[in-house]
């Protein structure tokens, strides 16, 4: 088989970077493909070629497998790699690849099509001597707490978790709704739900001559909502034996569907050591980056190398020390996990040693494999994750403690992230003990996440410094005079944010050596280094250095304290539209010739209410804003003098956006959490 | 010199505390922002303000500040004079210091081309002194309409009461902005339109805001409270079309000019509180220019009265400083030349005031000191290149004259704390007045009582100590304001930038202003 020249990587985000680092380093050529809202992407931007795919939605673009195809021959791809998400388990699109006469990076149809349904999958597990959970019918389930589960779901979709029979319908109707939505197949099944379980998975890698790598366990326990947040490998609590029976389990599997290429399967770990087989899935994970880190070995250039027909080295390399991934997503854990969209304006994590490669197994070193760099608008269609920042420490303490540092010394301003969930995680006892479960995040403070007072207030103060030594910085005229300069000082200078618990009054004052002193909600401070970006702010004799980050009102404000978003208010605000804008005046004298909505009525903003006739001229008079005729004064023929009010709107709050509204039907279409 | 800055502080706080706490108060359950609270949302944040004759009234009986704040300050990037009445003093209303005040901003505001933002809410004048008032406050309108139609815009923001006489500063105004429910604009209220016509009426029929927004269209803008009319303050200066004007070019290397290498703080050390104590003017100067540079000019002839060249803010500018006090006969020569050679190459002169006047004597008289003095004068009369004057310390006689003071229109003068200006010491004043006394007495062949003259010249010295006081003239409007010594290069450089917002200061020679081309006939 000939060596793979060129391909095209049906995905976008992270993972295609990530792919495209490998072939670059193989010397193969690049193919992305992007949607509209991507164009502008660090994928597209790195690729040698790239393939529009029209539209927005994941069904018009990324999972538009003809399209995709259409694109690879188009660039004269040889290969396409779909990367996880999206069309990587469809075993139609794997074939509509090989049948245009394109090498498929990715295991055999067969056994993606196998593995593809969970109560299959559950079978063949059996055969092969793997433990499973007994399958259980909805219709006569009586022990409780138990799992539904949809057969073709995955990434926590279609999941449900019951606690008791009265539950249950309920929860069966939902699941089989959400399964049919998004996979086209509503088949339901119940399991018992272990509770305090982990979640262990195991890498494996086969070459298309019997060779099987069974890889170090992975430990995905931190999950919400069955979407995995931190992993790590090893797992903690997996010792030697356990492991060879992980291994040698997922080996079984393996080889019993006759499996090629990079696939994981996954167990759920009871609390006595107990484990089953949950799912085996057919591609490459997110968090393989962990697995590459120990072992020291790049999973993608594997399976270029397989699908080229190459064959795996008998062994695999030892693994060494500890790796741990966080996951960064754009969502807002104090909000209910509300997915947040927008232009990143800042994203740095600093000391990085790699992004996307292997980092030598010397000392501590950080990894970051990401999606976005400072200036991409994340959309709203897809995934919704940012990065994933990956450690390697020769032990699992080194590893987390540089993980937790990155994270938290990294500057992100954009999006709400939930970086402060993954701190907090990470330095919580029940990860560094290794305890933590599948539970964890079910029953997290996540109010404990918001900045306490003294942060907030600390870092409105070095905000207010940035903005006001960008004011004189910008000023057109006068700049060379001190800021806010008074021959007859009356007053502090103010201004105010929008916080974290609310409002945030800022007094503070300019000598003539520059800013000096702070008042931020009852903090005091004193600027030591003023700057509009870096600032050295001291507060009880204590100097902290904030790093701030402006897009227009917002502010990201990070120190050694945390992070704060603030949102400068406005010294002057325009009054509320509402406040006058319901009413519809004559705009000069006239009769009124026409009414076209009656009280009562519902308008938009813009709507014409009435036409009213003067000097000759017809005038619309519009809807101010969106709302209900409240009140209306006039009657068609009624004349009217300037200035007279004819009618009232009474106006609508708002509809909020439907993209942030909803927490649960949020959950991007397509590409769910892998 | 820290005893007489918290002096002037002390003043200052009069000015700041308005018509008092209680009246204040009152100001503020009626949801109304204080006067300064008003400007400091108007400016741009962090943006500097030059508060003027902020003294006014002092010492006349009349309350500190003339009832109001004027001041220049940067709107939306755009220098303007602000010009304000303190509602909280006496309703606002305008006393013959308030006026004085007024009339002295708005000639800055033409000298310079500002546009002008009054903050109207004044019960108009102060009726007990109303003869000093009425015939000259017609000025205030003259000047509105003068300022428009030499294309300085001109604006009010009507924030109460603005009525009779009052009325017709909105009415002389190119924009007007008034608050619906607050400003009321009549020429006559409700009692006097029915004494004069019989006519029933009300305020808001009469004058309120909604009527001249909607019938009489007296107002441009309605706003729906006061930060809503600031707001509408800033978004019409942002449309004036004169942001950046007497900034340094986009992209010009002086943008950041070179601070002083010396310390503006010790300037409070440098200069002595006994004005007999001669101190170097170099001194100050080097705690005032960009990089303490200083070009003298002729240093080894004349050398009581310093000369030469230098730059604050960037903005070129010729000093003349007195070293030693006493202008002589070569001093007055060296100046007349050098407000020459300023005027050749159109930068504007600063005279640093520390003088005791021309020499007297039998041998000054006859080597022509009178000649040489009115040289002195004569150029500095006929100059036309910007002036601006900082007494530091004495100025007295026609040494006043000769360094710039009032008489002479520089366009800004300022007075250091400890600084007096009189025709002569109060000493020297006392004591001419006894000899002249005792010459009398001879003359009459009537002893002289030398009891008396003791308790009169100690009288004397007091009263004109005291006539010579820096605040007593502040408050007359003979300055523009007491500054603390360490705030004079902030100062300068903010009226050198207004200066060349009129076009009289640029950085780039260009545009540079013109000179003067004719002098008087110099008696040589």
């Amino acid at each position: 088989m000939p060596l793979i020249s060129r391909l095209l990587v049906a995905n976008r985000g992270e993972i295609a970077r990530r792919i495209f680092h490998t072939c670059r380093q193989a010397g193969i050529g690049t193919v992305a493909v992007y949607s509209d809202p991507d164009a502008a992407s660090p994928h597209v931007a790195e690729a040698d070629l790239a393939i529009r795919l029209p539209g927005a939605a994941s069904a018009d673009t990324y999972l538009n497998g003809q399209a995709i195809v259409a694109a690879a021959l188009a660039a004269g791809a040889d290969a396409v790699h779909p990367g996880y998400g999206f069309l990587s388990e469809d075993h139609r699109f794997a074939r509509q690849v090989q049948n245009a006469d394109l090498v498929w990076v990715g295991p055999p149809r067969e056994a993606m099509q196998a593995m593809a349904l969970k109560i299959e999958a559950r079978k063949m597990a059996i055969a092969a001597g793997v433990p499973v959970l007994p399958e259980l019918d909805p219709a006569s389930v009586t022990t409780f707490p138990v799992l539904v589960k949809a057969s073709a779901g995955g990434g926590g979709r279609g999941m449900r978790a019951v606690h008791s029979a009265a539950e249950l319908a309920e929860a069966v109707e939902s699941a089989r709704r959400e399964a049919q939505a998004a996979f086209g197949d509503d088949t339901i099944y119940c399991e018992p739900l272990l509770a305090y379980a982990r979640h262990i998975e195991v890498q494996v890698i086969a070459d298309q001559y019997g060779t099987v790598w069974t890889l170090t366990e992975r430990d995905c326990s931190v999950q919400r909502r069955f979407a995995k947040v931190i992993e790590e490998t090893p797992s903690p609590v997996v010792g030697p034996q356990l492991r060879e029976r992980l291994m040698a389990a997922a080996e079984a599997l393996t080889r019993s569907v006759g499996y090629v290429s990079a696939g994981t399967v996954e167990f759920l770990l009871g609390n006595t050591g107990e484990f089953y087989f949950l799912e085996f899935n057919t591609r490459l994970q997110v968090e393989h980056p962990v697995t590459e880190c120990v072992h020291e070995l790049d999973l993608v250039a594997l399976q270029i190398g397989i699908a080229e027909g190459q064959p795996l080295p008998p062994v695999p390399p030892e693994a060494a020390g500890h790796a741990i991934e966080a996951r960064l997503y754009a969502e807002d854990p104090t909000e209910g996990f509300r997915p947040s969209a927008g232009p990143v304006y800042a994203f740095a994590v600093p000391a990085v040693d790699t992004t996307f490669g292997l980092a030598s197994h010397t000392g501590a070193t950080l990894r970051v494999d990401a999606g976005v760099v400072p200036g991409t608008v994340v959309p709203p269609y897809y995934d919704a994750m940012l990065a994933k920042v990956i450690a390697w420490g020769p032990t699992r303490p080194e590893a987390a403690r540089r993980l937790t540092a990155a994270l938290a010394d990294a500057t992100i301003a954009g999006p709400a992230t939930n970086r402060d969930l993954l701190v907090s995680v990470l330095r919580g006892a029940e990860f560094t003990d290794g305890q933590a479960n599948t539970a964890l995040l079910a029953t997290y403070d996540y109010a404990s996440l918001v900045p306490d007072d003294r942060v907030i207030g600390l870092s409105a103060a070095a905000a207010t410094a940035a903005i006001a030594t960008a004011n004189r910085q910008q000023a057109k005229v006068a700049a060379a005079v001190p800021g806010g300069w008074r021959n007859v000082p009356s007053q502090p200078q103010r201004t105010s944010f929008a916080g974290p618990r609310g409002q945030l009054d800022v007094s503070y004052q300019w000598s003539r050596a520059g800013i000096a002193i702070l008042e931020a909600g009852g903090v005091l401070a004193t600027v030591v280094v003023a700057g509009t970006d870096e600032l050295l702010v001291e507060a009880a004799g204590v100097g902290y250095w904030f790093r701030v980050t402006r897009a227009g009102t917002r502010l990201w404000v990070g120190s050694a304290l945390g992070s704060v978003t603030l949102d400068l208010l406005d010294r002057l605000p325009a009054p509320e539209q509402a406040a006058e804008a319901g009413s519809l005046v004559a705009p000069m004298p006239g009769s009124v010739t026409k009414v076209a909505v009656s009280p009562g009525e519902a308008v938009t903003a813009g709507q014409v209410v009435l036409v009213l006739e003067a000097m000759k001229m017809e005038h619309q008079i519009l809807a101010p804003v969106s709302g209900v005729l409240a009140e209306l004064r006039v009657r068609q023929g009624t004349q009217v003098s300037a200035g007279e009010v004819l009618a009232i709107v009474a106006s609508d709050p708002v509809a909020s956006d439907p993209v942030a509204s909803d927490p649960v039907a949020s959950d991007t279409e397509g590409q769910e959490r892998q | 010199m820290l005893a007489k800055l918290a002096d002037l502080d002390a003043e200052h706080a009069k000015a700041i505390g308005g018509g008092g706490v209680k009246y204040v108060q009152r100001h503020r359950d009626r949801g109304k922002l204080t006067v300064r609270e008003r400007i400091e949302l108007l400016i741009d944040p962090d943006s500097p303000f030059l508060e003027l004759s902020a003294l006014a009234g002092y010492g006349t009986g009349f309350p500190v500040g003339g009832s109001g704040v004027n001041g220049i300050g940067v709107v939306a990037d755009t220098l303007v004079m602000i010009s304000a009445s303190d509602p909280t003093v006496r309703g606002g209303s305008t006393n013959p210091w308030s006026l004085r005040k007024s009339i002295r901003g708005m000639q800055i505001a033409i000298e310079n081309r500002l546009p002008l933002i009054n903050l109207v809410e004044s019960g108009g004048a102060d009726l007990p002194t109303q003869k000093e008032i009425f015939i000259p406050g017609g000025q205030i309108f003259r000047d509105l309409t003068r300022m428009s139609a030499a294309d300085i815009p001109t604006i009010a923001l009507v924030f109460g009461n603005s009525t009779a006489g009052g009325a017709y500063v909105p009415g002389m105004s190119d924009y007007v902005v008034m608050i619906d429910g607050r400003s009321k604009v009549f020429l006559a209220g409700p009692p006097l339109v029915k004494m004069a016509t019989g006519e029933e009426s009300d305020d808001e029929s009469l004058g309120g805001a909604s009527m001249h927004a909607r019938q009489s269209g007296l107002a441009d803008f309605l706003a729906t409270d006061e930060h809503d009319a600031l707001r509408l303050g800033r978004s019409i200066v942002a449309r004036l079309n004169r942001a950046g004007l007497g900034g340094p070019a986009d992209g010009a290397a002086d943008r950041a000019p070179a601070e002083p290498a010396y310390d503006g703080e010790e300037l409070l050390g440098i200069v002595p509180e006994d004005l007999k104590v001669p101190f170097d003017p170099r001194e100050v100067i080097a705690r005032i220019t960009d990089g303490s540079d200083f070009d003298e000019f002729k240093p080894l002839y004349g050398a009581s009265l310093v000369t030469g060249w230098a730059a604050v803010h960037g903005y070129p500018i010729g000093i003349l400083a007195n070293a030693r006090g006493v202008l002589f006969s070569a001093e007055s020569q060296k100046a007349a030349q050098f407000i020459q050679l300023a005027n050749q190459v159109g930068v504007p002169l600063l005279f640093l005031q520390n003088t005791t006047g021309y020499m007297v004597g039998a041998s000054y008289e006859q080597a022509g000191i009178i000649k040489h003095g009115a040289m002195m004068i004569n150029a500095v009369a006929n100059s036309q290149v910007p002036h601006l004057t900082i007494v530091m310390g004495a100025s007295y006689g026609a040494g006043n004259y000769g360094m710039c003071g009032r008489a002479y229109d520089p366009r800004f003068l300022f007075t250091w704390p400890s600084a007096k200006s009189a025709v002569m010491g109060p000493a020297q004043l006392a004591g001419v007045l006894s000899i002249v006394g005792r010459q009398s007495a001879v003359a009459r062949g009537e002893p002289y009582d030398e009891d008396a003259d003791v308790a009169m010249r100690a009288l004397v010295e007091e009263q004109i100590e005291s006539e010579s006081d820096a605040f007593f003239l502040s408050g007359r409007l003979y300055d523009d304001g007491v500054i603390d010594p360490r705030d004079t290069r902030s100062v300068l450089g903010l009226c050198l930038t207004v200066i060349a917002n009129g076009g009289g200061a640029q950085t780039a020679a260009a545009s540079r202003p013109a000179g003067a081309s004719r002098f008087g006939i110099f008696r040589m």
